[in-house]
Formats: structure tokens, sequence, C-alpha cells
């Protein structure tokens, strides 16, 4: 599971050699994430983003574990029992605000994360299964942010699970009694709540299994890094500690700060105001919107207006919104171009910019109200956020001719001169 | 090592132990056991007694006058109970049903011999919001009946879908008279 010139694991406290024919769990901490992982020596700091992502999960866990300490899960009380929280519980104010945007924290890392695996290649073989099992974590992330929305129960929460759970209602025949099964009643109320909180808790343990997977199924490649190209020897790695714990610790660092603004100085910048008006199933609020993380996704459900063959508006807008997800399983052997990092492929660089652009123009689309100027642009930028992927990557990746590659991860680290052809390493 | 395990010979010379009898025979067992688990914790998630319990209720109506509306609440979902004019009936008479995007008349959508009480949710059936129009003072949309603030679906005074992205009419819920002045619901 490692290279051959992995340190080697060697306690030299009695304690600790005694625990390692015991129960060897500081030997696999030391091979998972210590001295014992060689790494590319090369990664850069978009490499940081899969431990923030870590250690957004485990603020996500701890907040919430103590959020759940004063809350209580019935649709009479629920929404004073925040409120109590924030105003009354000793420091309830700051697990409540580390909590809700701690959540858009984790995305911004996981976006990122995302990005950096899509413009260097890292979804490629022989590392496909480390980012399906990512796709999988980020479904995951999503259900478990939503149904944490709801927890609150405000007007944003109620309206916002009445429309999601509502999506179920567009599959034909079976979609409504899914709903009902799914809300356990005919509408959004208590029986839908208590589960969604039971499920919110649950959840957050199911992704932290599945991250396991994840770094399982990285540590068998090891890492990629930004050239693409494999490691070759062992002066091309350096162990993942002291040399990535330390990058990965300013990176850490920086993230804090960030969050630390967030947290302190606009603590509902990124909330509605609306939920702090209890939930009234009898009263719609103005304009439905979801979190900032859900925008693009949300303005790909609304791109469908009109009815397309014989297929429902309603339906295509659902099926499309799963669809650009479910894409994302499918990109590894969507894109056939042998050569993995965005710095050797001079076409493919300029339409992962592109799709960049697209996705922030979808989520615009996705936070302003569905009229004017906005359907017509959400609709034509849902349309490239599929062709990008169905269309324009298998052409590029037939028709692109690679620059050079280095002859290997040192000799790019050194500046050496690159091979002369450009097949793949 | 012999044992004392039968085996025999079928016609196609496969031989049958009585061992695949006893791991198929298991596995079955097993199998129907596990289903027989799953159902109830599948179950437990279906809308329970006393949820199910609200499904019917009686409204007085007697207090609606003609052109006015109200909401109440059945099955924790918005009803609306309109009063309808006769210029509203006529309206909704005059549209023909070739134009609609869900074909149906108000006949059909209300009691005969009492077209004028229009029963509807009050659930937009595009994604679920509650539209605007029950109320006294709010916007009753370009076709006189409903209008969704949230992605502009604007209904007839018959409930009917006519403009925006609901695919459906505003459903009309089970409904029957007791007496003049009261209605069930469900």
């Amino acid at each position: 599971m490692s290279f051959p010139w992995a340190n080697h694991y060697a306690p030299k406290h009695p304690l600790m050699r005694w625990m390692d024919e015991k129960l060897p769990l500081p030997r696999l901490v030391y091979n998972a994430v210590g001295a014992g992982y060689p790494v590319p020596r090369n990664l850069n700091y978009m490499w940081n983003f899969g431990v923030l992502a870590g250690a957004a999960l485990v603020i996500q866990i701890i907040t919430g574990v103590v959020m759940a300490m004063h809350y209580a899960a019935n649709a009479g009380v629920a929404f004073d029992s925040i409120e109590h929280t924030v105003r009354d519980v000793n420091a309830g104010w700051a697990m409540r605000y580390a909590h809700a945007n701690g959540a858009s924290m984790f995305f911004i890392v996981v976006y990122l994360h995302i990005f950096r695996g899509l413009y260097y290649g890292s979804y490629k073989a022989p590392r496909e299964m480390v980012w399906l099992l990512g796709v999988v974590i980020f479904l995951l992330m999503m259900a478990t942010a939503f149904m944490g929305y709801v927890l609150p129960w405000g007007q944003m929460s109620f309206w916002g699970a009445q429309v999601i759970t509502g999506f179920f209602s567009a599959i034909p025949v079976v979609g409504e009694p899914i709903r009902e099964w799914l809300l356990g009643g005919f509408a959004p109320d208590n029986a839908a709540l208590n589960r969604f909180f039971s499920l919110h808790y649950l959840l957050p343990f199911v992704i932290a299994g599945v991250i396991i997977l994840h770094i399982w199924a990285l540590h068998i490649p090891g890492s990629s890094n930004p050239t693409g190209v494999e490691v070759k020897g062992p002066q091309d790695t350096v162990p993942f500690h002291p040399y990535y714990t330390a990058k990965d610790g300013f990176g850490l660092g920086v993230f804090l700060v960030i969050f630390s603004i967030l947290m302190f100085f606009a603590p509902n910048a990124l909330g509605h105001p609306d939920n702090y008006i209890p939930a009234n199933p009898l009263s719609t609020p103005a304009h439905i919107v979801p979190e900032w993380y859900f925008w693009p996704f949300y303005a790909i459900l609304r791109a469908f207006t009109f009815n397309f063959l014989w297929i429902p508006a309603k339906l295509w807008g659902v099926l499309a919104m799963f669809g650009a997800i479910a894409l994302l399983f499918f990109l590894p052997w969507i894109d056939r171009s042998p050569v993995r990092s965005a710095r050797y492929r001079p076409m493919y660089k300029w339409f992962f910019w592109v799709l960049v652009l697209d996705v922030f123009v979808l989520g615009l689309c996705g936070m302003k109200p569905p009229e004017g100027v906005w359907v017509l642009l959400g609709q034509l930028a849902a349309i490239y956020y599929f062709a990008h992927f169905l269309i324009i990557l298998p052409i590029v990746s037939a028709i692109e001719r690679p620059l050079p590659l280095p002859m290997s991860i040192t000799a790019s680290v050194l500046g050496e001169e690159p091979a002369t052809t450009g097949q793949p390493a | 090592m012999t044992t004392l395990e039968q085996t025999e010979t079928t016609g196609e010379g496969h031989d049958v132990r009585r061992r695949d009898f006893i791991n198929i025979a298991a596995v079955s067992f097993a199998g129907v056991g596990a289903v027989a688990v799953v159902l109830p914790l599948v179950n437990q998630m279906n809308p329970s007694a006393d949820v199910l319990a609200l499904a019917s209720i009686e409204v007085d109506i007697s207090k609606i006058a003609p052109g006015q509306a109200i909401k109440t609440l059945w099955r924790k979902q918005p009803v609306f109970i309109r009063n309808l004019t006769p210029k509203e009936i006529a309206e909704a008479n005059a549209v023909p049903l070739s134009e609609l995007r869900d074909p149906q008349t108000l006949a059909e959508r209300t009691t005969a011999g009492k077209e004028n009480w229009l029963i509807t949710l009050g659930v937009c059936t595009h994604l679920g919001c509650v539209p605007l129009g029950a109320g006294e003072g709010e916007n009753r949309g370009p076709f006189g009946g409903y209008f969704c603030p949230c992605h502009g679906s604007a209904y007839d005074t018959a409930a009917r879908i006519r403009k925006g992205p609901a695919p459906k009419n505003l459903q009309v819920p089970e409904h029957s008279f007791k007496s003049d002045t009261v209605v069930q619901i469900g």
C-alpha cells in the first residue's frame, strides 16, 4: 500500500512496542498520515484542501454534538430551542454560528478540493476509485447540509424542505407516495423534523467512514501531484510528516483565520433573514432560495421552464439536477486524455477555466429570482455545463496535442529539460 | 474421508447433496427473515395514525361571502375555500378546454348544484409554495384566480393552471357537503 522506500514504523518506547503488538493503531496512523507515507515532493497549496475538509468535518461534528445537547427536534419548540441556544446557553451563540458557518467553510474547501482534482486530472487512472468515493462524500454532504438547514424550523427551513421533497413528487406514479413516505405526512411536520434530525446526526459519521475508504483508496497508488507524472523513485517523494503536516498546518491556520472572520464578524452574512421567522405552512416567503453551496444546482433545476419530448418540465429539472452530479461519476471514463495535469494540456486548461466561470454564472442564476435575463442565462449556463462533460471533454481529449511532460517529478522541480515526446509518464 | 452423506444422481448427472438443500434452505429462511425485519423499518417512515387521523375536517362556510375565500389547514396543508361570484363562474366556463394545460371544466372541479364553491389545496403544483389570492387584497394574478409568487404560476378562477411552470391545476381534495353551510374535506 506504499512505496518500498517508505519509512518503517519502529517504536522505541516499551509501552509503544507493547501497544504495537496488541493493537497497531499508532502504526496505522504512522503509515497513513505520518512519516511512513511518502508523498510527491512538489505538491502546491491546492493539495491542502483534503486535510482542510477533514478538519472542517471534525469541527462540524464537535459543534454539532454540542448543538444537539440544547436542541429539541419538535416542530413546536425547535425554533425556540435554537434561539435559546444562541441567547441563553453559555457560549451557545459561538457553537451555533461555528456550526452554521462551518458548513459553508466545509463546502468552500470541498469545492476547491474538487476543482483541484479537475484541473490536475486527479480523477484519472489509477485513482478513479478515489474520485468515485469523493463524489459519494459530496452527495452525503449535500444531504446532511440540507437536513441540517431544516432543523431550526424557520421559514426557509420549512419551505426548503417543502421544495426539496417536492422533487420526488416529479417522479411519475410513485413520486407522491415516496414523498409522503420521506416526510411521514402530507407536508413537512414533526415526523419529518425528527427523522431529519436523526439522519443529520447519523450522516456525518457515514461521511467519516467513506473518508477512510477515500484515503485508503488514495494510498494504494499514492497522492497525485501538479505535474501528473507518477512517482519514479525515492528522490521524488518526501515523508508526509513532517513535510506536509507542516504545510497543511500552515493552511489550517489560514483556514481558521478566514473561518473566524466569518463567524465573529459576519455570522449571518451567508444565511437568510427569512429563517429568523418561525415556520408557517400558510405563508410562503416571496423568494425561496437555498444556501449558496446549492445555487449552481438550483439553477440547473430551474433551467427547464418548458415540457420537452413527453417529459414534463418539472421532471426534466429534477433529472438534470441529479444528472449534473451523476455525470461526475463517469468523468474518469469521459476524459480519455492520457495526460493528467492541465499544465501540459493547452486546450483543456482553457475549457477548465470556462467551466469554473460557468459554475459561477450558474450560482448567480440560482441566487437570483427566476425572472428576466436570469432565466435565459441560467439555461445557457446549464447547457454549457452538460456540454463541457459530454461534448467538449471527449473532443478535446481526442484532438489536443499535449505539451512535453517532464522526465520525472524531480526533473520538473530542478528545472531540467523536459522529455522530447508528449508521452505520458 | 467417506461419510454417510447421501448423494442422488439427477437426470443431467449433477450430484444433489443434502448439504446443498441445507444451504439453500438456510439462506432462503434468513432472506425471508431479513425482509420481515426490513418491512417494519421501512413502514415506520409512512404517515402515522395520528397524522392520518387528521385526514378529514369539517369547515363552516356560512360566513364566506361571494368573491371571498378562506384558508384552512387540512393534513397540515393549506386549503382554499372560495365562494365564486357569477362573473368568475362565467369567466371559468368561457375558456375553451383546448387552451388548458390540464383540461378540466369548472363543473368537474366542483360539486353539482354548488358550482360556486371552489375547494382546492393551496399548494402550487410546481414545487409546493402557497399561491396568493385567497386572502383579502392579495395578488390574484393575470387570470383572476391565484398567483404563486415563487416561480410565477398563474391560476384562473377555477384554479386551473394557465401560465408559468406548474404542470397541473390546483388539486381538488375529496370533499362533500354535510349541509348547506358545512363541508367535509377528506
